[in-house]
């Protein structure tokens, strides 16, 4: 077999396995998405609950609560950023990433300091890479969200919430993960979550309609009291668990371009190796027809 | 008789149940509270323990909550908790 030939085959070869590959992947992701989804929309009926209580307290009393007031002055902003552990889905990563970098520059342009919170391995090994530093990381699990990692994302953001700015704490909180529209798009989404910005699940109240004086039970602040952390773990928990099914969906379209294009590969590099194959035949052909040529006038 | 109250009992990861019904008996931090069709808004902590929810036939739904709110708002009676199931 010709040199040029074995070369060809060695690369139809290559591109066969990994094609194995990014297929099985490809598959994986796609049984993967619906339970992902099935998930989201399982905890949906939980957030907009809570939401509606949220935007009720908020938009019906006139309490001052630490978590809806605004602060008079921002000195510093935290930014949670829900990325994957594992990569190969595309511009999923780069895309939280950037929209993440946007919103640091702005904040900055604010004048106001920035600090990371992190999930996933890839905005791990993204600031480690950089040496930036960042106040904490969640990895492992983005696969598939417990309630409990949001519960403790939660906690760790409220907590430094809660102190005072002298000790590092923050005044504001933002996160950043990729919504998942449907199978074909996922958008990386920027939402404020405190102080809150209760907007969403709230009808407009019509013109002659009356809006309902809540009564609260124990009392308004109580109740804001134990409502908000709630808002905040459920908002956390809806964003992982978004991201986890925006990523599954990213793999699937990024391995079935990837199988698409061994395809393609495998296609081509066939016509050159049967290119090389016949063009080795030719000259074999004619190596053989010179020879006896040869042979033919020396007699 | 009034229109019936919409119920529904949902926690962190799914909704445990949902339907019509014509009474909502709950614990909250204070103390139990029953809601009739025509409740005024309401928004309460509950205290963990059960919640029964009568259905129009007389019979009813029970369930445990823990860590919830209840919220009620134009004969919607929303339960939502971290930690709830059907007893």
């Amino acid at each position: 077999m010709g040199a040029q030939l074995r070369v060809y085959r060695q690369k139809i070869k290559s591109a066969q396995t990994t094609k194995k590959i990014t297929r099985a992947m490809e598959l994986i992701s796609a049984s993967r998405i619906q339970k992902a989804q099935a998930r989201v929309a399982a905890s949906t009926p939980y957030a907009r609950a809570i939401t509606r209580a949220v935007s009720a307290v908020a938009t019906y009393s006139n309490v001052d609560h630490v978590l809806t007031t605004e602060p008079e002055k921002i000195e510093r902003a935290a930014i949670v950023i829900f990325s994957s552990d594992r990569g190969l889905a595309g511009a999923f990563n780069s895309n939280v990433l950037k929209e993440s970098e946007q919103l640091a520059e702005l904040l900055r342009g604010q004048g106001k300091d920035v600090v990371y919170f992190l999930i996933g391995r890839k905005a791990n090994a993204y600031f480690t890479f950089r040496r930036r530093a960042f106040e904490r990381v969640w990895t492992g699990g983005t696969d598939a969200p417990e309630f409990e990692t949001a519960k403790e994302i939660a906690d760790a953001v409220l907590e430094s919430f809660l102190r005072d700015a002298s000790d590092g704490g923050v005044d504001e909180i933002h996160v950043v993960y990729n919504r998942f529209v449907n199978m074909l798009t996922q958008v990386p989404e920027v939402v404020r979550l405190l102080p809150l910005e209760v907007v969403e699940g709230v009808e407009e109240p019509g013109e002659h309609e009356i809006l309902p004086l809540y009564e609260f039970e124990p009392d308004v602040e109580t109740v804001l009291d134990s409502l908000l952390p709630v808002y905040i773990e459920s908002r956390i928990f809806n964003a992982m668990l978004q991201s986890a099914a925006s990523k599954h969906a990213a793999t699937q379209k990024a391995m079935k371009s990837a199988s698409d294009n061994a395809d393609k590969l495998i296609r081509d590099y066939t016509r050159l190796a049967n290119n090389a194959r016949q063009s080795e035949i030719t000259q074999q052909i004619s190596e053989i027809v010179g020879g006896a040529d040869a042979l033919a006038s020396s007699r | 008789m009034a229109s019936p109250l919409k119920v529904s009992v949902v926690a962190a990861d799914h909704e445990v149940w949902s339907g019509e019904a014509s009474m909502v008996v709950a614990k909250t931090v204070e103390g139990e509270i029953g809601i009739l069709a025509g409740h005024e808004p309401l928004l309460a902590i509950l205290a963990s323990g059960e919640v029964r929810v009568t259905l129009a036939g007389g019979t009813s739904v029970r369930a445990s909550a823990e860590d919830g709110f209840l919220s009620v708002e134009n004969d919607t009676v929303t339960i939502v908790a971290r930690q709830a199931e059907l007893v």
